[in-house]
Order: structure tokens, then sequence, then C-alpha cells
């Protein structure tokens, strides 16, 4: 279990992280998600002590990072960068780790073994390519077969088959009970993997829930309608009492997942349909909507689509 | 966490990169083979040479005249040590395998310098009979008084020049930085403060100004240096105290 109280970083004027307080629990994936910048790098750094909070607290299981007699074993942590000697061989790296830890030698083999690494175990690292980094990266956070994982973008630089793995890794070490914690600045990875979300913009909490909750507050389904004669179908919708709105280009949008319905009242009046579709608004936006309104000079309306991602992200980081 | 669980992870990261190798190797080839030849040279020297010339010729600090060069080498041993750490990333996964990080910082020092030690005194007993052998019958003794002194305190010497470096890289972090002002100052500022008149009197307390004389056997004649050889090493040791003091509280306050 990790928690987080109160949690602030500030870099001169600037805050990174703004009294964030949250708990990770263990058991399942949780998700730790918000736009490049949001500072989800620095709360990993602060929760494996490695940058000093400038107020509030982290724990884990209960004690601070520096009271962990032998951190590698209560967390692992899969850094975004690139963390070892690159003059140094994939085994050494690990057993040096491992040395400091009072972990077995032996673990050093299981874990490249765990990761694909064993054929190039003793080849410097320097000659990785990123998805052998990445994967030299969780091999070292595996090392002290902790309780809890934290994984900082760990998908970055994986092929298909890699991504496919840590995946499944990611799932299989929750579903042994363990505390998985793992950030990304994409809601499309997150909805695959996680169970709960912690969202966070400009360093601050927006969001804390499952990801069943999350899907179903922020992503909005609606019907898609669209018909010859549209003054009499808005007419015999609003007798069902069904609220339609018209979003140009003679198109009805119905919300909520109601296509039989509309289909049936269509039929009913001896109405022509072009089209009836349902639609789902996708997590991606969802996201992006919740993030959004943490920006200060993003101007919003029904019909413009949700701005990209670089222009808000440009916006807030001036602000 | 057991202190020698994480010395024995900095042996390990100690003895997995090539950079100690290439560096230590260099401190003892240069050392040696530098002694050797102006061992050579001032043996063909000392017949033109005067009197005075003559009653200060130190035998045994010749042989190490090398070390001048050679703690160069020594210097880029500790810095990279230190600063690799930084400049590759791995203080991030090393601080967060060992949190405690005035435990990180001093048994990584403890092992560069235990090793720095060793090349030290091997360096310094090579570069003495060495040196030695050149200079023929104008030669030391390792008996003579003050000369086994003199050749273990080069061992010394070495190894807190290494120390040295160790506290500067902490403090500053950066490989290029460190070296950028570790070694024009060693190998020529100190040696120019050291050396010219007015600056002379400050310039002898200066790390390895102060430390070399632990290397002296034969006082010149009209030395007047405040302190003896043991108190020139003590002196260095301040430096080095120093170095190590500031190296540790500012890793301590940092963020990594």
């Amino acid at each position: 279990m990790i928690e987080l109280e109160g949690l602030t970083k500030r870099y001169g004027e600037k805050v990174a992280v703004n009294n964030l307080s949250f708990t990770v629990r263990p058991g399942i994936v949780t998700g730790f998600l918000g736009p490049n910048g949001a500072g989800k790098s620095t709360t990993m750094r602060m929760i494996l002590g490695l940058d000093h909070p400038t107020a509030g607290s982290v724990r884990i299981d209960g004690k601070h990072y520096h009271q962990l007699k032998e951190p590698l074993t209560y967390i692992g942590a899969l850094l975004e960068a690139k963390a070892w000697h690159g003059g140094r061989t994939a085994y050494n790296h690990l057993l040096c780790l491992a040395q400091s830890n009072g972990i077995a030698r032996s673990r050093v083999r299981e874990v490249l073994e765990t990761v694909g690494l064993t054929a190039v175990a003793r080849k410097k690292t320097k000659g990785f390519s990123m998805g052998m980094g990445q994967r030299l990266g969780i091999a070292a956070a595996l090392l002290g077969d902790p309780r809890i994982l934290m994984f900082d973008e760990p998908v970055n630089g994986l092929d298909p088959e890699g991504i496919h793995w840590i995946r499944t890794l990611m799932k299989s070490l929750a579903a042994q009970g363990r505390t998985v914690f793992v950030s990304s600045h994409l809601m499309s990875e997150m909805a695959l993997t996680a169970e709960h979300l912690v969202v966070i913009g400009q360093g601050r909490l927006l969001a804390d829930t499952s990801m069943a909750d999350f899907i179903a507050r922020n992503s909005r389904s609606y019907v898609r309608v669209r018909s010859p004669q549209r003054e009499r179908m808005l007419d015999v919708l609003h007798q069902a009492g069904i609220v339609a709105v018209e979003s140009g280009d003679g198109v009805l949008e119905v919300d909520g997942g109601k296509a039989e319905l509309v289909g049936e009242l269509a039929a009913r009046h001896g109405l022509t349909l072009h089209e009836l579709s349902p639609q789902q608004a996708s997590l991606e936006e969802a996201f992006m909507q919740l993030t959004a309104e943490s920006v200060e000079y993003h101007a919003h309306s029904e019909t413009s689509p949700p701005p990209p991602q670089q222009q808000w992200g440009d916006g807030w980081k001036r602000g | 966490m057991a202190t020698t669980q994480v010395v024995r992870s900095e042996w390990t990261k100690i003895r997995s990169v090539a950079s100690t190798v290439w560096t230590l190797s260099l401190v003892v080839v240069v050392t040696v083979a530098l002694g050797m030849l102006i061992s050579a040279l001032s043996k063909n020297e000392f017949d033109s040479m005067s009197a005075q010339d003559r009653a200060q010729f130190d035998p045994t600090f010749i042989s190490f005249a090398g070390m001048s060069l050679g703690q160069l080498a020594m210097i880029v041993f500790g810095v990279l040590v230190v600063s690799n750490e930084y400049s590759t990333g791995m203080i991030r996964t090393s601080l967060a395998a060992v949190p405690k990080r005035g435990s990180f910082l001093f048994s990584k020092i403890s092992v560069a310098t235990a090793l720095a030690l060793l090349v030290g005194l091997v360096t310094s007993f090579a570069a003495f009979f060495l040196g030695q052998a050149m200079l023929g019958e104008h030669r030391a003794e390792i008996g003579d008084p003050g000369v086994l002194r003199a050749v273990i305190g080069g061992g010394l010497y070495m190894a807190l020049i290494a120390m040295f470096s160790m506290g500067v890289a902490a403090m500053l972090r950066s490989p290029m930085l460190s070296l950028g002002i570790l070694m024009p100052f060693f190998f020529l500022i100190s040696n120019i403060l050291g050396n010219v008149d007015a600056t002379k009197k400050v310039g002898r307390f200066l790390p390895d100004q102060a430390g070399s004389k632990i290397m002296q056997v034969v006082t010149p004649i009209d030395d007047d240096t405040p302190y003896g050889p043991w108190g020139g090493l003590g002196i260095m040791g301040l430096w080095v105290l120093a170095a190590l003091v500031g190296g540790y509280v500012l890793l301590k306050k940092r963020d990594a």
C-alpha cells in the first residue's frame, strides 16, 4: 500500500505537484494518468525518496521510504529514463542492486530469465535497444520480489509483443495480491490494464475512482439520428419525453443508449430514418475532457472537437 | 540495511566498469615510467650540479617525480567513481536501493579509497625501487632514515588525492566540470601558487603542496615550510575532510 498525504513539490514559483492525497491499494492495478508534465514522474520520485517533498508525506506500508530496511524487497520501481551505467553488463547491474539489499545472487538470474534478457546478460547495457532497456528496468523492479511495484510509462519503447507481455505481467502481479501502480499519459493503455484510476493534471488530483465508474461518469453515450422528416421526428421524440439535441447537418443526438426505442418510435409513426447509430465517446476523449478542465486558457464548445494534446499542453505550461 | 551489503554492492559497481581498470593502470604506468625517466636524467646531471644542489639531492623524492602526472589519472579515477552515477542516471537506481545517502556515499568512497590506497602503495614502491635503480650510485636505500615513511606516504598521498576528487565530484556531480576544475588546478595552478614567491606562503597550504611534503626525505637548505611531513599530510587530510563533508551535505539536501 502506498499512501500520499498532502504531497506537494514546488520548484521556485512553479508548483509541480499540488497537495496530492490518495492511496494505492493492493490486489489491483492502479493507473496513474495525466498528460505529459502533469507531475506523475515527480510524484513517483517522491514516493521513492529521491526528491524531497516541499510539504506532505508518502508512506509505504506505513513507513517512510528511508525507514525501509531493504527497500527493494518492499517496493520495486521502473523509472522513466534510463537509470544505469551503460558500461556495466546487465548481470552486474542487477548484481550490485541485489547485493545492496541482501538479495541472493540466484535471484538475478531468475529475473533476467523472467524479462527475457538471459541471452544478453553478459553484454554491456549501452548496446541495448530501448525495449531491452525497459526490460532491464523491469528486472530491477522485480529483483527483491516486492509487494509493491511501480512502473513509470512501462510500455514506452516496447514492441507490440513487449507491450502485451508487460500488460499481462502487471495483471498477474496484481492477481498475486501485490500493489501495482502504473503511470501513463495514454488513457487507452490504462483502460486495458488498470482497475482503478488516479488522474492528475497540473499536479492536482482530478479523479480517484474505479475504472468502471470513470467510464460510466465520463464517457457520454448517445444515439445519432438522421431523418428527412427532421421536424416530425423531433416532435415524436419530444412527445415520448426523450430529449434530442440538433447538432447540425440535420443530425439529432439522443443522450443515453436508446437506439431501439428511437427506432420503434420512428416505425410506429412511419418516419424514414437515414441513420440510427449508437455512439460512445472514447475514453481518450473523456480523459482529455477531464484534464482539459484544469487548463486555464482552454475554450470549449459543443461542436468543436477536443483540441489536440499539444495545444492545451502548451497552454498550461505557459500558465 | 547492513553497511557490509552496501560495501559489497559498491565493490561490484567499481570492478564492473572499464574506467576503473584504465585509470588505475595509467596511475601506475605514468608515475613509474616518468619517475624512472627523471631519475635517469638526474643521475646524468649529478656531476654537473653545484655543491649546494648536491647537498640537497633527494633521490627518494626524485623517484616520485612521476606523481605530478600520475596523480591526474588518480583524479580521473576518483571523479568518475562518483560522477558516473550522475552522468548515467544510475544515481536514481542507487538511491532507491540505498536510501540512506550517507551509507551510499561513504561505502562508495571507502571502497574506492581502499583500492586507490592499494594501487597508490604499489605505485609508490615500484616508483621508488625502479627510480633508485636508475639513479645508480646516487640512490637511497629503503632502510635509510625517513625513506620508508616517504614511500608509504606516497601511497597515502595518492589515496588522499582520490578521496579529495570524490568529494569534489560529489559536490559538482558533472564529470566534465569536476575534471575541468581539478586537472588544471593540480597540474598547473597549485604548482604556480606554491612556487611563485608572492603566493608561496598561501600556496603551500594547498592540498597537494602540503601533502607531497611526506615524500620528501632531504629538506631543502633554505626551507622555511611551517609543517613537517606528517603535518603536511594532515593539512591535506583537512582538505579531504572538507570536500567529503561538502559532498555529503549536498547529496543529503539535493533531489536525485
